[in-house]
């Protein structure tokens, strides 16, 4: 069944939308992540233009991790204060994120940065994580029980001045890295129309020491309002947010995700970071091929009212 | 019986000679040519895939000789709205393929439908269709920077025809437009899939023996219909509150989803 976009302007398939929806909700479910970072280039693989396919990726983002914030908000693992830090940084690398975005769009160089942000930073977060998991089922597999998070031990970023106390994460930190690590995945998220979650949930666990328990509940409830702010701006400024689009999207994704938590549920930890890392490098090479490989069209036409 | 018919041919006959005489006398009425079009809107729903548009027109004091021996010919045009375009060129740097050359264009029509009779290089020699801007391939593509050399500026042109072509924006219906009698005519031209909303501009062009002879005009405006372009034109004209609604749609929908799938 054949649907028209209105903001991106073509005929699409509404069972392919639905599917994909699906499929990135499930494995978002499964690994606690909010999906964008899958959504995004497979939109870009299913002909969307890239700067509607990123707006529309942060506005099915807000779904997934609406709904995922939720469950956490019921068992308590949100830490609110953490989160709303985290926020700060967030509107601030967001603003920053759109206006090298629409920058980018005048320079015809759009299309170009969103692929190569992605390969680079899939690429290194796939790459850490396949090795880190590879290891750990190593260890396993040897005897020894896995070891996540070394408590008591500090880095550089714990020495940082402006400290703030965390209850909910039973942390005493300095605000810096915690604006900084905000306003980073706000850039990310407007330019790449992810949550950041991927980048988020270790950062937060290797770098600040957050207690996993409320890492990924405290990593949705920041996505929700950076990629809610996002698509509130890509709207407003670049008119780039295919509601209809998202609407799909967010339909297959929800019972998706729902799904997939279920099934991350039966499978171990360092197993599913594995699966992920694998997922991640994949979309992580076929970017990358599509940078390299001869276009079959060495010229495009673009509107100039577009930019 | 039959004298009597053979009578009232012979005087009908006279009678006409008579008339043509002072006619015949100075110059033979030049043909005329016009077009109408049975709407002058066209709206695309939602599900639009591209479609065929007619467009009838009619010869006046059309040489029935010369419309016999089929030395009439007719090109209809189909001309979308104007607009600004860039287009650029990919180059390799370091083994990626990255937007390097571009050139801005003004005034690019967005789509440009052709229908004729014959091919084109049939009907008339290159130098008249050069004076008429007529075709795709004689459409002046006016740079937004005349200072590029000429030789990158035909590159870039030519790149443009290619593309919208390749995209189906300017075609080329050979035998699109058919005689249904001596001086009635029906033209069929191309809608694009992602024909461009606004005014369109019909133009017929009459050719006598590969000789231009009249050119006649409508106006035709496309566009958009339905649930869809409401959205669309929401999210230009109120942009902020279309993005409030996105965001409490996907609100509301990660909540909806919860209560309805929830497996926790």
């Amino acid at each position: 069944m054949g649907i028209y976009l209105p903001i991106a302007e073509i005929s699409v398939n509404v069972f392919v939308l639905l599917a994909m929806g699906a499929a990135v909700g499930f494995l978002s479910g499964m690994f606690g992540v909010g999906g964008g970072f899958l959504i995004t280039p497979l939109l870009i693989f299913y002909n969307i233009p890239p700067a509607i396919a990123v707006a529309t990726g942060a506005n099915q983002v807000i779904a997934s991790s609406f709904s995922g914030a939720l469950s956490h908000v019921k068992r308590g693992t949100l830490d609110f204060k953490l989160g709303g830090v985290l926020l700060a940084g967030g509107i601030v690398g967001s603003t920053a994120g759109i206006f090298v975005f629409g920058f980018l769009r005048r320079l015809g160089q759009l299309d170009l940065f969103i692929s190569l942000l992605y390969v680079v930073l899939l690429g290194t977060v796939g790459g850490l994580m396949l090795v880190e998991s590879v290891n750990a089922l190593r260890a396993t597999r040897g005897g020894a029980a896995p070891l996540l998070k070394k408590p008591g031990q500090h880095n550089w970023i714990h020495r940082l001045p402006l400290k703030m106390r965390f209850r909910a994460s039973k942390l005493f930190v300095s605000v810096i890295p915690v604006l900084g690590l905000g306003a980073g995945i706000g850039f990310l998220s407007s330019i790449m129309g992810v949550g950041g979650g991927f980048i988020m949930v270790p950062a937060l666990i290797y770098l600040l020491k957050v207690p996993t328990n409320v890492v990924i509940g405290t990593s949705l409830f920041q996505i929700i309002f950076t990629s809610a702010y996002t698509t509130l701006v890509h709207a407003t400024t670049n008119q780039t947010v295919d509601v209809m689009l998202a609407f799909l999207l967010m339909a297959g994704g929800v019972a998706g995700a729902q799904y997939g938590a279920k099934a991350g549920q039966r499978l171990r930890g360092e197993q599913l970071r594995a699966l992920l890392a694998l997922l991640v490098l994949a979309v992580a090479i076929r970017l990358a091929i599509d940078l390299f490989v001869t276009p079959p069209n060495r010229y495009s036409l673009t509107g100039v009212d577009l930019g | 019986m039959a004298g009597a018919r053979g009578f009232v041919a012979a005087v009908w006959l006279t009678l006409s000679v008579v008339a043509a005489l002072p006619a015949l006398a100075q110059t033979p009425p030049t043909e005329n040519i016009q077009i109408g079009l049975s709407t002058d809107n066209v709206s695309i729903t939602a599900g639009f895939s591209g479609a065929d548009l007619t467009i009838f027109g009619s010869l006046e004091n059309a040489d029935p000789l010369v419309a016999r021996q089929g030395r009439y010919d007719v090109i209809v045009v189909l001309e979308g709205p104007a607009r600004p375009v860039v287009v650029r060129r990919k180059d390799r740097v370091l083994g990626i393929w990255i937007n390097l050359e571009s050139e801005t264009f003004e005034n690019v029509p967005v789509s440009y439908s052709v229908a004729t009779t014959r091919p084109l290089q049939d009907v008339t020699d290159p130098n008249s269709y050069k004076q008429l801007s007529l075709g795709a391939s004689n459409l002046y593509m006016q740079p937004a920077d005349a200072g590029d050399s000429p030789a990158t500026i035909q590159e870039f042109t030519a790149a443009l025809r290619e593309r919208k072509t390749a995209t189906g924006l300017y075609s080329e219906n050979v035998g699109g437009v058919q005689f249904l009698s001596q001086n009635l005519f029906r033209a069929t031209v191309r809608l694009a899939p992602n024909v461009p909303v606004g005014t369109h501009k019909a133009r017929a062009f009459l050719f006598k023996s590969g000789l231009f002879v009249k050119e006649s005009s409508a106006q035709l405006e496309i566009r958009k219909s339905g649930f869809e372009q409401s959205i669309f034109r929401v999210a230009h004209d109120y942009s902020f509150l279309y993005g409030v609604f996105a965001v409490s749609l996907a609100m509301l929908t990660g909540w909806l989803g919860r209560l309805v799938f929830r497996k926790d």
